[in-house]
């Protein structure tokens, strides 16, 4: 029990997370969000460059059903298109 | 001693103002073209700062330097295998932390670098208060403001990059590096130091180390070209490195590096920059909660294209008529020349008939062409661009593409032309290629005259019912309506059938910053305007001029035979030797014989010989010769096919001559071949200039013939299934009832 609080302290903390998280596609309009992580390479080093790095505060501003969703990240507004909001986890701020 | 010419390169993020720079910086000293073998619009220019002149060459806006569009992809071969003397970070000053981030990849690449703090009106509108003295420490690098849209700081921004490029001025530079933690930073040194034992290439070790940890495709590639098989042991040991950080973070490597060097950024923004109270809401956003509402949000994007489209063509239409009526005036004075031997005939056949039909016809269509690209000019640099990809990515979803396609798509009902060259506005190149491959089903404006000539030979014009009780709705709109919605339907599937075999994979989707709205400056209107109107003029014009004088050729050659000329002249003078004939009879008789002579001429050219060879091929989808050394003569553009049947109905061209040409039509074919003419030019073959610009904007031939051929092949099985199916399915049916 101890050994393994030990070794895999990351992996827990994720397994918390993960269990906190929700893609971003069923949040509301108006709800401000932390980025939790974005499933998939290459997507989430393009949102990460984009300013979109777990950790991050989102506003969200509009969306579809699911997607597209228009998000604040500070001044700068960004549209995620439809294909990638399932891929896209957040928790409640 | 400074350089007397320097190479200075403009890096910054999508809608910084960089293109306004530019703009500012060259004037009209700039040229556009592609960068070799991607499609990316490469522009450079030139400017003079004292003694110093300046090739300045504009990069693809871009984020960061990885390598997953052909955009970022050329902008950092271009720093790093050219090696510009300067380069300028263009940065969108009221919204620095972005534009930084870029700024600190930029700084790895080991060049002399000034940082362009533009839009500095919008930053003070804002309330941002940048120290540039303490940021320009911090960074270790000169900052300039500028305002390129109102033409200011830009003489200190030239002074600023001379001095930067100056020798000497290198190796004083202080550069700083991003601090990527020790965990990090140990992996970066202990890479660079492997880099430097295996060999040198010109690229610096620390950012290839950075690259390595990242897992970046094209430097894993480099390395292996430089070190050979001494790589594998390096690719292994970054690898062991990569996974590390990974592990203890939880987190893909090169995201946590683009953390770090968004947390560097912050750090920076912290200490330099002092912003007054934001508004929780912007006037950008209350614009936005309209034109981006869920219900709102489409029929007001159907509004602004109605408008687009009706100016375009409101404005345009009226121009294209005189340059039409020019292009007829041009032509008859080539006749009117004198010279009357074989020789100068032949050339006057070619000046008139070749060279000023077929470049006349593509040329008439300028006005409308920059019209169009100064719409999309407004629609891109006011913003609103990215607010209709967001409105229309939910339904292009169920096609298979994503919002931004729609732009392009919607543009092809005017012509395909511009429409193929708006495609560049989509990332991925295999969005691009599809969106290209079905834009010639949207029916273009070119193809509206053998619709009309079809509709009005085989159709009356029954009114069906009333719109709302007013507007009256009849069989032949009906029908035009029909074919349109079909090329729409066949667009989507084959859409689909697209992208289930060729370009296989899930719907790529994207990502899109949404620029605040703004005014679009006239100069950059202007400039965006003539630079696309220009391409446009000069790659359809000279392929098309050879293409032209092809057709016309196939159409002369080889000649009637002397024995059918003769014939023909002495009937011609036996006509002018009748006494008996009224001078009008007379008149309409010769016009009745030439224009025989002129199907007897069609008849034995390689056009008529080849229609008569294809005519078994195209019997199926119930064509004769005549139609299909028509369609034939329609490879250059479609509205050709009027003027060819036109020919070969030897029918004059004088006033009343569609009237006559479509009795004649009527006589011969019935309504059920008429519709599928309509579809075969629907479908059929994209006119030359849409092969020409699929060719240069795909930068390949294949995709060119994959869209002429295909198109071909589906028109012609489309064609013959609604044929053969009506006219088997008709009697039966007729029968029953």
């Amino acid at each position: 029990m101890i050994r393994s609080s030990v070794d895999l302290p990351v992996s827990t903390n994720k397994t918390q997370e993960a269990a906190q998280a929700v893609s971003i596609s069923t949040v509301k309009a108006g709800q401000e969000v932390v980025l939790v992580r974005v499933d998939g390479g290459g997507l989430g080093h393009r949102l990460a460059e984009m300013g979109l790095v777990p950790g991050s505060v989102l506003r969200i501003m509009a969306k579809g059903r699911p997607g597209p969703i228009i998000v604040a990240l500070g001044t700068s507004r960004m549209v995620l298109g439809r294909g990638m909001v399932h891929r896209i986890w957040v928790r409640p701020r | 001693m400074s350089k007397h010419h320097l190479t200075v390169a403009l890096a910054g993020n999508p809608n910084c103002g960089k293109s306004s720079l530019f703009n500012c910086l060259t004037g009209l000293r700039q040229h556009t073209g592609n960068y070799p073998g991607v499609t990316v619009e490469r522009k450079e220019g030139t400017c003079r700062h004292g003694r110093t002149s300046i090739r300045l060459v504009d990069l693809p806006g871009t984020y960061s330097l990885s390598a997953y569009s052909d955009d970022e992809l050329v902008a950092r071969r271009f720093i790093l295998q050219q090696h510009p003397d300067v380069i300028v970070n263009v940065v969108d000053s009221s919204n620095l932390q972005r534009g930084l981030y870029l700024c600190t990849q930029l700084l790895d690449c080991g060049i002399p670098m000034v940082v362009a703090l533009n839009m500095a009106d919008v930053a003070e509108a804002t309330g941002c208060h940048v120290d540039v003295e303490h940021l320009s420490r911090l960074l270790g690098l000169a900052l300039v403001w500028t305002t390129a849209s109102k033409g200011k700081g830009i003489s200190e921004l030239l002074d600023a990059i001379v001095e930067a490029a100056r020798p000497g001025r290198q190796t004083v530079l202080n550069h700083c590096h991003v601090d990527y933690g020790r965990e990090v930073e140990g992996g970066i040194e202990r890479l660079a130091d492997m880099i430097t034992k295996v060999g040198h290439n010109h690229l610096p070790s620390r950012w290839q180390g950075i690259k390595l940890l990242e897992n970046d495709a094209v430097t894993r590639q480099e390395i292996v070209g430089l070190a050979g098989e001494a790589s594998a042991p390096l690719l292994a040991e970054a690898d062991r490195l990569r996974e590390e950080i990974e592990a203890s973070s939880g987190q893909s490597a090169e995201v946590v590096l683009a953390g770090k060097r968004h947390e560097f950024v912050g750090h920076l923004c912290e200490q330099s920059v002092r912003r007054g109270p934001q508004p929780s809401r912007s006037l950008s956003d209350r614009i936005d909660t309209v034109v981006t509402h869920r219900y709102l949000g489409l029929p007001l994007f159907a509004v602004m294209m109605f408008l687009v489209f009706q100016l375009t063509f409101l404005l345009g239409d009226p121009v294209v008529r005189v340059l039409d009526g020019w292009k007829g005036q041009l032509a008859q004075a080539v006749w009117s020349v004198g010279g009357t031997g074989e020789g100068s005939r032949l050339l006057k056949s070619l000046l008139a008939d070749g060279v000023i039909e077929g470049v006349g016809a593509v040329l008439q269509f300028v006005p409308l062409i920059a019209l169009m690209f100064l719409a999309i000019s407004i629609l891109e640099d006011s913003g609103y661009m990215a607010r209709a990809a967001f409105v229309l990515d939910h339904l292009m979803h169920h096609v298979g593409l994503h919002g931004k396609s729609f732009i392009p798509l919607l543009i092809g009902f005017g012509c395909t032309v511009p429409a193929v060259m708006a495609t560049r506005m989509l990332e991925s190149r295999r969005d691009r290629l599809t969106t290209m491959m079905v834009l010639p089903l949207m029916s273009c404006g070119a193809r509206l005259p053998v619709y009309l000539l079809i509709l009005g030979a085989f159709f009356a014009n029954h009114v069906v019912f009333k719109l709302f009780g007013l507007v009256p709705v009849t069989t032949q709109g009906l029908l035009l309506l029909l074919i349109y919605a079909i090329g729409i339907i066949l667009a989507v599937l084959l859409t689909r059938l697209l992208r289930a075999t060729v370009f296989r994979g899930a719907v790529s989707s994207f990502v899109m910053e949404m620029p605040p709205y703004r005014l679009p400056a006239p100069r950059d209107l202007a400039i965006h305007t003539a630079s696309r109107t220009w391409m446009y003029v000069r790659k359809a014009g000279t392929v098309i001029l050879a293409m032209s004088i092809l057709l016309w050729a196939l159409k002369t050659w080889p000649q009637a035979s002397a024995q059918q000329t003769a014939s023909f002249q002495a009937q011609r003078a036996a006509l002018l030797a009748d006494a008996g004939m009224s001078g009008q009879a007379r008149t309409e008789a010769v016009a009745q014989l030439d224009m025989r002579q002129h199907r007897a001429q069609l008849e034995s050219s390689c056009i008529g010989r080849i229609g008569r060879a294809v005519a078994p091929v195209m019997a199926p989808c119930g064509f004769d010769w005549k139609v299909s050394a028509s369609f034939l003569g329609a490879v250059a553009a479609k509205e050709v096919f009027v003027s060819q049947m036109g020919v070969i109905y030897a029918v004059g061209d004088h006033e009343g001559q569609e009237m006559r040409l479509q009795a004649k039509l009527a006589a011969d074919y019935t309504p059920l071949q008429g519709f599928c003419i309509m579809l075969f030019c629907l479908i059929c073959a994209p006119c030359m200039g849409t092969v020409v610009v699929t060719m240069n904007e795909s930068a390949s031939w294949k995709w060119a013939l994959l869209q002429w051929g295909g198109l071909t092949a589906v028109a012609w099985l489309v064609t013959t299934g609604v044929y053969q199916g009506i006219s088997r399915l008709w009697p039966l049916l007729w029968a029953a009832t």
